[in-house]
């Protein structure tokens, strides 16, 4: 079964991977801060999409498809248009290159990010695991 | 979409000399105690006064600086306010002096915050230049600034695109007196960044050319910069080679070696260079086992191996571990000198700390955490990765 992204599924979907990831549980074992990450529009996604993701020591603590950027609080906001955000689902966007050129925009404390780039590594891997369905 | 920045580069016996052109009020010297004391510092002093400038010099740089030493540094160029920062130096002094570059220009920032992401708007104030006396770091032509948290001891790998120098001066008479150890060891982790440079995921076509032929000069000139330091074709292709690698590796990444090479410099003070080297061949095996390309094809490149795959990947891991045994560097943490009881005492703090290295993020093969404590033991025994 896919999951089509982004939605309330396809958010739930990467925190049980994220609670299955030994990987990602040692390397974001001191990791206290919630991500909301907001889905532009662009040419292939016409929608703004805003999805919770909770983390604290190692695991998921919460995730779901907010209707607003405003509807619950986190540390970090990770925006991007949809056409990045498949980039980096699809492993052809290192979120940390995607940082640096700008093509993600992230809001919130940047030395505690690159504090954990092992940790922003096994997201993605994660999300490499969740069978995605993208638009168009 | 990536980007490839570079220092104006002045190279080769004289290059010095481009002090003589620099325009500007004021210099603030950033560098360390010993170089005062060789007289490095007096020559580039004395240039800069007769090119006009007032001189300041900060002289307080110890090996693997902290942010109390960048801290102080920048309060000393508030107060003088140079429109040139100069440092000269080995990788401490350089990383400090563009950490002291940016607390000048950015006081509200601390010296953590200095991230590849965040724009730092440098340049209103000052520019810099970056003269190194040792072959190896590559500080002079790089984004990185590595300083040590003291508290936590723990390398912190800094930097951002702002932060390459405008010019480096790469004149391989700074770097002439350099003994035979401190050849070696830097030396080594010129190899590292060239390999690392080139063998890493975040690998590109504009760093690869620098990165293969800083490999291949230092494997041809660094046994004779390290058995004669009079040598100066010797030193004068070390001395290229490494700011080669610097450029490489700084428009690429490194890599696990200098992740393990963090860890273990912060806790058991090994040089750098030397604890990068040791480690280098061993995340070279790591990796081949699963992701051998790009080892491969640089061994093919060096003319180690035509064997390919995984084959040609251990060809190059072991040219390395030659390398070091001809320039007398160990080829395993225990040839260091360190206990076994004290290593294994430590070994959960240098797993986590490698772990979430900053190196860590272009791994072509990612080490799990049970991995990278093996790849850690293996490298103290001195045995060949085989997992």
């Amino acid at each position: 079964m896919a999951f089509k992204f982004p939605s309330d599924e396809w958010i739930k979907e990467l925190a049980n991977q994220l609670n299955a990831s030994e990987a990602y549980e040692k390397a974001a074992k001191d990791w206290e801060g919630d991500f909301i990450f907001v889905v532009e529009p662009d040419e292939a996604y016409p929608h703004t999409a805003y999805l919770f993701l909770g983390l604290y020591h190692g695991k998921s603590t919460d995730a779901a498809l907010l209707s607003s950027e405003n509807e619950r609080e986190a540390e970090f906001i990770l925006r991007a248009p949809y056409s990045n955000w498949r980039n980096v689902i699809e492993g052809k966007l290192d979120p940390i290159q995607g940082m640096m050129t700008r093509k993600l925009q992230v809001k919130g404390n940047m030395m505690k990010i690159m504090r954990y780039p092992k940790a922003a590594k096994e997201i993605v891997a994660c999300c490499a695991l969740v069978p995605t369905e993208f638009a168009a | 979409m990536w980007y490839f920045v570079s220092p104006q580069i002045v190279f080769g016996e004289g290059a010095i000399c481009a002090l003589d052109e620099l325009q500007g009020c004021r210099a603030l010297i950033v560098t360390d105690r010993t170089l005062v004391e060789l007289g490095l510092v007096g020559q580039v002093k004395d240039r800069l006064e007769r090119a006009g400038f007032e001189v300041r010099i900060f002289d307080s740089v110890e090996p693997d600086p902290d942010v109390q030493t960048v801290l102080k540094g920048a309060e000393v160029a508030r107060a003088f306010e140079p429109d040139w920062i100069v440092a000269v130096g080995g990788g401490s002094p350089i990383d400090a002096a563009k950490a002291i570059w940016v607390l000048y220009e950015r006081p509200e920032l601390h010296p953590a915050e200095i991230n590849p992401i965040t724009p730092l708007g440098l340049r209103c104030k000052a520019r810099m230049v970056a003269i190194p006396t040792t072959s190896g770091t590559g500080s002079e032509a790089t984004m990185g600034i590595v300083l040590t948290d003291r508290e936590e001891r723990r390398k912190m790998g800094l930097g951002n695109r702002e932060a390459v120098p405008d010019i480096a001066i790469v004149d391989p008479c700074m770097a002439a007196g350099m003994s035979p150890q401190l050849t070696a060891d830097t030396g080594l982790d010129a190899l590292a960044h060239a390999i690392e440079g080139y063998t890493c995921a975040w690998h590109t076509d504009f760093a690869d050319g620098l990165c293969f032929n800083a490999a291949r000069l230092i494997f041809r000139y660094l046994p004779a910069a390290v058995a004669n330091g009079a040598d100066l074709e010797a030193r004068e292709r070390m001395h290229n080679a490494a700011t080669c690698a610097g450029l490489g590796f700084s428009n690429a990444l490194t890599s696990i070696a200098h992740s393990m090479g963090h860890a273990l410099g912060a806790v058991f003070h090994l040089p750098h260079g030397r604890a990068v080297g040791i480690c280098l061949p061993y995340t070279i095996e790591f990796a081949a086992h699963q992701a051998p390309e790009r080892f491969a094809e640089l061994a093919a490149l060096l003319g180690f191996s035509q064997a390919g795959g995984e084959e040609g990947a251990r060809a190059l891991a072991g040219a390395v571990r030659e390398l070091c045994r001809r320039i007398g560097n160990p080829t395993s943490i225990a040839e260091t000198g360190l206990s076994r009881a004290d290593y294994e005492a430590h070994l959960d703090k240098l797993v986590d700390d490698a772990f979430n290295d900053t190196s860590m993020m272009s791994a072509v093969r990612s080490p799990s955490y049970e991995e990278f404590r093996q790849l850690f033991l293996y490298a103290y025994e001195g045995k060949p990765v085989d997992f």
